[in-house]
């Protein structure tokens, strides 16, 4: 007897675990008739907590909200003056990204399924857009990526409702390689120190793939990965001061980036070759003077202050800066050039008057072109999917009289002289000699 | 008698999840088969913690699972979702065997130290090999069930209820095996083995059956897992995943193999609901559902059946 | 022999880091049998502590050794905070569950913790650099060395041989020890074990959050830097033994000299080093290096 009470009780545990998700789905139903004025709902993904949340998912969360105020308020400079959407206000539900594959599949599946998103825009990590994008394509969810880099996304699979505005990662290792080229035309020798993981693994590849094509007879010396978020790299520095190399590439990030100029500086590496650090303009502001002058400088893309002098970036950085009281970085940039894409390919497709759905906005989006505060983006690759830019590379310096970081001696490339034609997948570009490049 | 009574309430709750699919809305049901899929897991830490072992490494099955479901549609192109997840199942079994040999000398903390080594080794040599993606992982191919290729929330649906059926018959397995000798012996076992021995019975090869046991249901969770998210990256064996499992394993109590379903789903929705409503808040919102559980719920979920039933029964 | 002394000097800095982190862990460990999970909050918050530490006094014009010294001290005194409520608020009410259960709570305090770092620091990183800056550096024939490292190896050896001291030769060490040995003996002799595990308790949190001020300043601090330290120094302890004091300082040599050669000489394996020497010597000797297979009670 005492067990069948056990069976009973268990259903209704169960049930009790069913029940304690059914207001939810309540929810959905009482939204599912949406009402005319009913605001546009965007699912704004990005890591709120974790290693990677200050250098990338803050500001590029803070990015997203000061954007989406100024357009709900209607005060973006024009073609973005409209209010909100087409004219109707955007309201935003913000997601941590932090979690496994299984985790961030299961939000984005809440996001569309139960909070009725329109659209998705986010995503920092590579790993989490590959698994996200086959589910996006599945639900028919429109969705955009800001920040991750693999140009896997497009080359793997043709996708219909992903998109990208920023370029893939592949533009930052070659912009990195012809500026190093450009300025030390005598290179002999470069050595790379990247994390392990995929990121840094195929950052080395691009950059080690294109220093073959630009200056074949440069050698590369020390191959160091160290893991991801070591925090020590005493041996690391050791090894490079054994080195004869005239200059080190780096993707390291954040934490990692920083912790290696501190134990790099106490021991005078900089001193013996040039830094290249691809993603150091997400950190310039917090460096200061302990970053080294002289060091070349990346900001995957034309960013903060290598981003060009247009009324978009003048607006945007303004806000920026107003409200949170430091300028914004590269993450801030990408969030606010990819939501001022999907708005114009919302407005292309809402033309008609009505509400678009996902299948509009996206012939719309598809192989659009627009400029916003990082300049121009051409969404050419991936059958008009993936977005590319000009890349900017520079060299800092802090400038003592203004105590400011200064990026100067900055050189643009060309968005197709840094990124494959349409068609071929990158790391066939880079093997291949970079064919059809146009400088 | 009593294990009727307990199989029709477990085929009364497995009918009523089933049939209760084309009724939930589709994202319910996947956060429903991820945690279906995970109870596997952390069913088979239930088997190994009757005996007192905690694994820190269980992860180093559940990606064993899921990479052998991913590799094989990569290569070969063989799609078909019970196939597959038997071999996850196979896969990581015998990597259990072999590594049980090992790993049924270890006790204690050190039988968790142990495991937690070796899935960090499998974690360094998935990060090591840049032709599967690295860190980033690679995609899962769609599977299908004996030539039917379903789509969207079918597929889906198809998925859970393969979910379901693999975990009611490892619920019933697991159960028949929990009230078999060898089951009875794990509480003597976890008190006193060297008394155990002394009755001739060989303790290292009773856990030994059990760390295989606890990797096939590994392997078949991870499988199950990776055709549902679609997606497998070397962060499924990393310590952390390992310890979420832990986490549920205590949250749903040994008491019970329901509880590790049950346990699981609760797990999957807090942890929803968390990120959902507290998203910068939502890791101490877990590490208090832990700590109340194990302060006030000794026992996991599970012993609130239990206390119910012993109030029932003190009350006429 | 320029690599043979890099690698010499670069393994005994990385072992030194290794050592304050882990002497904590193992110390508990010993003593209490808890494996502390919440050691890499206290690392966590001890750099957290030395970084706002660092901006007070470089606000203040204060010689470096000082602020070196007060910084240190910062840290631990959060460190001691944290390990009192700890240990009375929480862990005094779980002595005496399985150790695994108790693993758990760590774990879960530790997920709180997390979030409580973002509530108090904000999820901004935060940097500490200037005692190591202000060190500066030696030229020794080609390699650099930075001064702040070798303090960095005075310190881990002047608490190795602190504990080494005070558990030979103090009234305290030798009641730890008695404790270490057998709680029941030592509590049907009239030891105090209550105070034994406070006392344990604190030190070994105050020497976690020491090794997250060390660091402070040769990293950038920042969420998420305790979950790195926990299985580092899980594997330390793990090598030498889990709760000897001597077996940290060898495993830690043991781990330091191997990563150092690796980067050196085969970059590509670094990232196995650590879980391969763990599963090599727990497979060689299941208990670590230095602790004796305990006879089993019947």
């Amino acid at each position: 007897m005492a067990h069948r009470r056990t069976a009973t009780l268990w259903s209704l545990a169960g049930l009790a675990a069913v029940a304690a998700m059914v207001p939810a789905q309540f929810e959905v139903f009482a939204q599912t008739p949406a009402p005319a004025a009913a605001p546009i709902k965007l699912g704004i993904v990005s890591f709120l907590s974790g290693p990677a949340a200050s250098p990338f998912g803050i500001p590029g969360r803070n990015g997203a909200e000061i954007v989406l105020e100024a357009l709900n308020a209607g005060t973006a400079p024009a073609p973005y003056n409209k209010v909100g959407f087409g004219g109707t206000k955007v309201e935003a539900k913000y997601v941590d990204e932090a979690g496994s594959a299984a985790n961030v599949v299961t939000d984005f599946r809440n996001l569309v399924q139960r909070d009725q998103v329109d659209a998705v825009v986010g995503y920092i990590s590579s790993g989490n857009c590959l698994a996200v994008a086959p589910v996006a394509e599945e639900l028919k969810a429109l969705t955009v990526f800001y920040d991750c880099g693999t140009p896997r996304i497009f080359e793997e699979k043709a996708r219909a409702y992903v998109f990208r505005a920023s370029p893939h990662a592949t533009m930052d290792s070659v912009g990195a390689a012809r500026y190093l080229v450009a300025k030390k035309k005598n290179i002999t020798s470069y050595s790379g120190i990247n994390q392990n993981y995929a990121w840094g693994q195929d950052s080395w590849r691009d950059f080690i793939g294109a220093m073959k094509v630009l200056a074949p007879k440069a050698e590369a010396d020390k191959i160091l990965f160290p893991k991801l978020f070591a925090g020590e790299f005493g041996a690391e520095v050791s090894t490079l001061l054994t080195s004869k190399s005239q200059a080190l590439h780096t993707s390291f990030w954040d934490g990692d980036l920083e912790g290696f100029i501190y134990q790099e500086q106490a021991r005078g590496l900089d001193k013996r070759m040039t830094i290249i650090a691809t993603t150091g303009e997400s950190s310039i502001w917090r460096l200061r003077d302990k970053m080294p002058d002289g060091t070349i400088i990346g900001g995957r893309g034309p960013h903060g202050p290598l981003a060009p002098d247009n009324a978009f970036n003048k607006w945007f950085s303004k806000i920026y800066t107003d409200r949170y009281n430091v300028p914004p970085t590269y993450p801030s940039y990408q969030m606010a050039q990819s939501l001022l894409g999907l708005k114009l390919a919302y407005e292309k497709a809402a033309a008609g008057g009505a509400k678009p759905n996902a299948d509009q906005i996206a012939a719309a989006f598809k192989g659009l072109t627009f400029t916003g505060p990082s300049g121009e983006t051409k969404m050419v690759l991936g059958d008009g999917h993936q977005g590319i830019q000009e890349t900017a590379y520079g060299t800092y310096r802090f400038n003592k009289a203004k105590k400011e970081p200064e990026i100067v001696d900055v050189m643009r490339f060309p968005a197709e002289c840094v990124n494959p034609p349409p068609g071929i997948d990158a790391d066939k570009w880079i093997a291949d000699g970079m064919k059809g490049a146009k400088c | 008698m009593q294990s009727r009574a307990s199989l029709l309430g477990g085929l009364a709750l497995l009918v009523a999840a089933a049939l209760a699919a084309p009724f939930l809305p589709d994202w319910m049901v996947s956060l429903a088969t991820i945690a279906f899929a995970n109870a596997l897991v952390v069913l088979g830490l239930v088997v190994l913690w009757r005996v007192g072992l905690v694994s820190f490494g269980q992860a180093l099955y559940y990606c064993i699972g899921a990479y052998a479901v991913a590799l094989t549609g990569r290569w070969t192109g063989f799609t078909d979702a019970l196939a597959l997840v038997l071999l996850g199942g196979v896969g990581a079994g015998i990597v259990a065997a072999s590594i049980g040999f090992l790993l049924a000398r270890y006790r204690e903390i050190f039988f968790a130290m142990l495991s937690l080594a070796l899935s960090m080794i499998l974690y360094g040599v998935l990060v090591k090999t840049e032709s599967l993606g690295s860190t980033d992982g690679f995609s899962v191919a769609t599977p299908t069930f004996f030539g039917y290729a379903p789509h969207g929330a079918q597929l889906s649906h198809w998925l859970y209820w393969l979910t379901l059926g693999v975990d009611a018959i490892a619920a019933l397995l697991v159960g028949l095996y929990f009230r078999s000798v060898a089951g009875a012996l794990a509480a003597p076992i976890r008190d006193n083995e060297i008394r155990v021995e002394f009755l001739g019975i060989s303790v290292s090869g009773i856990i030994h059956t059990k760390v295989i046991i606890a990797g096939v249901l590994g392997g078949l969770g991870g499988a199950l897992a990776a055709m549902s998210i679609g997606h497998v990256d070397p962060n499924m064996a990393y310590w952390t995943t390992s310890g979420g499992f832990v986490f549920v394993t205590v949250l749903a109590g040994s008491g019970y193999v329901a509880a590790a379903f049950v346990g699981s789903l609760a797990f999957e929705a807090l942890r929803s609901f968390a990120v959902d409503v507290m998203p910068q808040l939502w890791q101490m919102t877990l590490g208090s559902v832990l700590l109340l559980t194990i302060l006030f719920l000794p026992e996991g979920l599970g012993s609130l059946v239990s206390r119910l039933r012993q109030r029932r029964a003190v009350k006429p | 022999m320029l690599t043979a002394s890099a690698i010499l000097t670069d393994g005994l800095v990385y072992a030194a880091y290794l050592f304050i982190v882990a002497v904590g862990l193992t110390l508990i460990f010993g003593v209490m049998k808890i494996l502390n999970v919440t050691h890499g909050s206290f690392y966590a918050f001890g750099a957290y502590g030395a970084a706002t530490a660092v901006g007070i006094y470089t606000n203040g014009d204060w010689p470096a050794a000082l602020g070196f010294l007060f910084m240190l001290g910062f840290a631990m005194a959060i460190g001691l905070v944290m390990g009192i409520i700890l240990e009375r608020g929480l862990l005094r009410l779980v002595y005496g569950k399985d150790e695994v259960v108790i693993v758990l709570v760590t774990y879960a305090t530790f997920l709180i913790l997390e979030d409580v770092i973002g509530l108090v620091w904000g999820t901004a990183s935060y940097a500490a650099y200037q005692p190591m800056i202000a060190a500066g550096n030696i030229e020794i024939g080609d390699l650099v060395l930075s001064n702040y490292d070798i303090v960095l190896v005075v310190l881990a050896a002047v608490v190795a041989a602190l504990a080494y001291w005070s558990l030979k030769f103090t009234r305290y060490g030798r009641l730890l020890t008695t404790v270490i040995y057998d709680r029941e003996t030592a509590a049907a002799f009239g030891i105090n074990v209550t105070l034994v595990y406070t006392v344990t308790f604190l030190i070994g949190a105050a020497l976690g959050a020491l090794g997250g001020a060390v660091m402070a300043p040769k990293i950038s601090v920042t969420l998420g830097i305790g979950v790195e330290v926990i299985v580092l120094a899980f594997a330390v302890v793990a090598i030498g033994g889990m709760g000897s004091i001597e077996g940290a300082l060898v495993g830690a040599l043991i781990v330091g000299i191997c990563r150092a050669a690796a980067v050196h000489l085969v970059p590509q394996i670094e990232l196995f080093v650590i879980y391969g020497v763990m599963a090599l010597v727990l497979v060689a000797r299941p208990y670590g290096l230095f602790v004796r297979a305990q006879p089993r009670k019947i």
